[in-house]
């Protein structure tokens, strides 16, 4: 970015910025929701990350009959962890030794907020959605992630009313770890399926 | 609460459909670089108000079928150089598509 681009992205960032806030409180002063609820709604937000994907993917590894609900109905099996999943509908991605995916939303930003709470910088920028697609290879390569020639990639889109994440490859040598010890082990990137969850976590 | 009227899904999985080529104004959630693409059905997701009707404060009804489409890259870009089952998977509302 030269220096006029630069300045036209803070000034911009500013403008919405002042937007929301102009928003804010013509949605208060309306009555529409209260100060208390914004308060409680950033808090449920700041209390989600990653550690919910991550305890329902090691779960998943241990206990077959809970992965295959897992695969069956996202939803239903991250309410079973006690996660509450909302409106939306979450899609669980099995990654096998001959498939890998990866989830993008080339139209703005959608992202499993409710399992892994507010996403990345680079999952919202235009370079990342707008690539992914185009030579996914070449992305998670830059994520340090080479996916075999023979194994296919699966790019998924989430362009409406579904929720992706992915379930990653259990890595050899993690046998005798606990469902706690395999949860740490998994990572955010890994359950968005740029990198691949390493048994030295 | 009543249960709205769906409209019935024309598709089921592994049918093969082409998107809409078209280009109509407003909020549209079906990206550019799978219109006029052929695909897959990969599942039917289930009914949804439609989006383009609901961002403009209309009830977005009847709902429609939403579904994954699955494209070949290669389907999508004719330089595509990874394995030739590389995919993509899109969600995209019945009426954007059309029987092939």
């Amino acid at each position: 970015m030269n220096r006029q681009q630069e300045q036209d992205a803070q000034d911009s960032r500013g403008y919405y910025r002042r937007m929301q806030s102009a928003i804010e409180e013509l949605l208060i002063l309306k009555g529409v929701f209260s100060g208390a609820d914004v308060e409680r709604e950033v808090k449920a937000m700041d209390s989600r990350d990653p550690g919910r994907g991550a305890k329902m993917v090691a779960r998943a590894w241990l206990d077959p009959d809970y992965k295959s609900r897992v695969l069956k109905d996202g939803s239903a099996a991250a309410e079973e962890l006690g996660f509450a999943v909302g409106p939306l509908r979450l899609i669980v991605l099995e990654d096998t030794p001959s498939v890998h995916n990866v989830i993008v939303c080339t139209l703005c930003s959608c992202y499993p907020r409710m399992l892994l709470g507010l996403p990345p910088e680079w999952y919202k920028s235009r370079d990342y959605r707008s690539r992914v697609v185009r030579e996914p290879r070449k992305v998670l390569q830059e994520f340090g992630t080479r996916i075999p020639d023979e194994v296919e990639i699966r790019v998924h889109d989430s362009t409406a009313d579904m929720r992706y994440m992915v379930l990653p490859l259990r890595p050899a040598g993690t046998e005798r770890l606990d469902e706690e010890q395999l949860a740490q082990l998994v990572t955010r990137d890994s359950l968005i399926g740029v990198t691949m969850v390493d048994a030295q976590g | 609460m009543s249960v709205p009227e769906a409209v019935p899904a024309r598709f089921g999985p592994g049918s093969r459909v082409q998107v809409r080529r078209a280009d109509p104004p407003g909020h549209v959630r079906t990206p550019w670089y799978c219109r006029g693409h052929n695909g897959v059905i990969e599942r039917i997701c289930g009914n949804f108000a439609n989006p383009e009707e609901l961002a403009y404060n209309r009830d977005g009804l009847p709902v429609q079928p939403l579904y994954r489409v699955r494209f070949l890259c290669r389907e999508l870009w004719r330089d595509y150089e990874g394995n030739a089952g590389d995919a993509v998977e899109i969600e995209i509302f019945q009426h954007w598509l059309e029987a092939r």
